[in-house]
């Protein structure tokens, strides 16, 4: 089985700079780690690989120095990286990421699953995923939070809903996004760490890809960031409330009342 | 991608709101999403859709022209009776296709974001996540579309100038509904489901709907969510009698969650869910950044805390210093007392 994990490397902090012409994201200058999600799907990668036996390979589109999640990932136990990059590939937005991804998917080749984080923490679209699969024109199954069946022909996963969850099964090749709940990712040992170092990790360009260059980039994509502001302001003051619980209960709950909101 | 000329733009017209079904039923966010595409319809002069995919919708027709929509499209077949995504957008394309809407809506949640990604990449569309804010440009005619970035941070205001049809999610209880008019009647459209739309790629073996919770997260107006201070899941029990005493939900902190306290689903923000209710009560919740990305933009933040110097603290409209423990149960007793 081969399995792709995409990974998306993401402003650790919160403190975003939009650049003035693109209003795109400006990451150069700001600590970038791996987007939470996705250490979820590389480790269920990684248990997929124990259990049946499997190829692993971590991907991401990024700026040359992304190559730093793909070596997290190694060190966790994928067994190659490949990055993709290209200024060709600068201000793509979800549907030309997708395109792009979907491309790199079809480079590697026999690829049977591609697992991604449900979204990124920066982006916090979900829309990469299922458009992977729409743009292989493969299954999905997005939040998930178990795959309790693995074997070589499909699987079952469970999809998280707000209102409980269902089962379903699939069969491969398929792309599934996932939620947290899916398992606890391992912590990367010094040696995996320091191996992970040494690996040749493979810059593949949007020509490598055979990408279509009127489908990436910001002329390749079909939204448009026009405007970016802060968003409205919160609060003016904290209304502090001190006392016996009694008295706190009762100036919360006319507090409440007052403003018609119980 | 390839744009759509000017002369392919034009021939798409008409305002869609995608229904969110559950259990053949038309979910209230749909009533919503239906209010803010009126208005969008008005000021394009064009007619207002309402597309319903599920098993048993066409007993809906009638809210869904109580609601405001002109046209209900209806696509009502028992292999809808379980979420096949892959089934929703083949169908969904196809509709497209026949009738080309300019714009298209649909909800922000699990299964609006599952499908319409599809559906968008497979029509060659634009399609912004999670907005707040839907209008027309007087110019252009575009439509624009406001959301949240980083968190809630920063709020970017997205067009799709070149491809039809323009495609947004919106989170739920971010719009308004129109009041239901009985009186208001529209016209019905029935389509199918083509042979080797439904099933093709999964099936769905089981669904299981959380009886125990029957306000989710997402739909709830009053949400009190517990952190590292409720100590404890007894401390949760305390909680959900606040939440089930002014009907909402609990949420929790990823602090309580990791530590087994409350399930993953009840998670409020980066690793869980964005919430956006009227009132949040946050108990024993300091307000690490990543929990407060999740929740800023509620209306109305309640902190209940022992630490008077917390960021939840700070950001709260209202702040209570003291004990969860003593508070919350003399808040049922306040609450009681009419």
């Amino acid at each position: 089985m081969k399995i792709v994990v995409c990974i998306k490397q993401v402003p650790a902090t919160s403190d975003a700079k939009i650049d003035p012409e693109t209003k795109r994201i400006v990451r150069e200058g700001i600590k970038a780690v791996t987007n939470p999600f996705d250490a979820y799907a590389l480790e269920e990668a990684v248990r997929i690989k124990e259990r049946l036996g499997a190829e692993v390979i971590a991907l991401t589109m990024g700026p040359p120095r992304a190559d730093m999640v793909l070596r997290e990932a190694i060190a966790v136990g994928a067994d190659r990286g490949i990055l993709l990059s290209d200024r060709a590939f600068g201000g793509s937005d979800t549907w030309a990421t997708s395109y792009a991804l979907s491309k790199a998917v079809e480079r590697i080749g026999g690829v049977d699953l591609v697992l991604c984080g449900k979204q990124a923490i920066d982006g916090d679209t979900a829309q990469v995923g299922p458009g992977i699969a729409a743009q292989l024109g493969w299954a999905q199954a997005t939040y998930v939070m178990a795959m309790p069946q693995v074997d070589e022909g499909s699987f079952t996963a469970k999809r998280m809903h707000e209102d409980g969850w269902d089962l379903c099964r699939i069969a491969f090749p398929a792309v599934v996004t996932v939620v947290k709940d899916l398992n606890q990712p391992r912590i990367p040992t010094l040696k995996g760490r320091l191996a992970a170092q040494k690996v040749e990790i493979p810059t593949w360009t949007a020509a490598d890809v055979g990408a279509d260059l009127s489908k990436i980039g910001l002329d390749g994509s079909p939204t448009r960031v026009v405007k970016t502001e802060p968003p409205p302001a919160r609060n003016k003051e904290t209304l502090r409330i001190e006392g016996s619980a009694a008295d706190c209960a009762a100036a919360l709950v006319r507090e409440l009342r007052q403003k018609s909101l119980v | 991608m390839l744009a759509n000329t000017p002369a392919l733009r034009a021939e798409y017209r008409n305002v869609w709101v995608v229904a969110e079904v559950s259990g053949g039923k038309v979910q209230k966010v749909t009533w919503e999403l239906l209010g803010a595409a009126r208005r969008l319809a008005d000021a394009r002069s064009c007619e207002l859709w309402c597309v319903a995919l599920g098993d048993g919708v066409s007993k809906e027709t009638a809210a869904i022209h109580g609601y405001g929509a002109d046209v209900a499209l209806i696509v009502d077949d028992s292999r809808l009776a379980r979420f096949d995504d892959e089934a929703e957008a083949a169908a969904l394309v196809r509709l497209i296709g026949k009738y080309r809407p300019e714009i298209l809506v649909c909800a922000a949640t699990t299964r609006g974001r599952a499908l319409i990604p599809r559906v968008a990449v497979t029509s060659n569309s634009g399609l912004t996540a999670d907005c707040t804010g839907l209008a027309i440009d007087p110019e252009s005619g575009d439509l624009l579309q406001t959301r949240p970035a980083f968190g809630g941070n920063i709020m970017a205001t997205i067009r799709s100038a070149n491809h039809r049809p323009q495609m947004a999610t919106v989170r739920p209880r971010v719009m308004n509904a129109l009041d239901f008019d009985p009186a208001r009647k529209g016209q019905s459209i029935s389509e199918g489901l083509l042979e080797g739309e439904s099933g093709a790629f999964k099936t769905v073996l089981e669904v299981f709907h959380d009886e125990e919770n029957p306000v989710n997260l997402s739909d709830a107006r009053f949400i009190v969510a517990g952190g590292r201070g409720v100590k404890g899941a007894e401390g949760f029990k305390l909680l959900r009698k606040l939440a089930d005493a002014v009907g909402g939900a609990v949420g929790a902190s990823r602090a309580a969650v990791d530590s087994g306290w409350v399930p993953y689903n009840h998670q409020v923000g980066q690793t869980g869910q964005t919430v956006q209710a009227t009132v949040y009560v946050a108990c024993g919740i300091s307000g690490q950044i990543q929990h407060l990305v999740g929740m800023q933009s509620c209306d109305y933040i309640v902190a209940i805390d022992k630490n008077p110097d917390t960021p939840m603290m700070r950001l709260a409209d209202a702040a209570v210093v003291g004990d969860l423990y003593e508070i919350i149960p003399a808040m049922l007793a306040e609450l009681a007392r009419t």
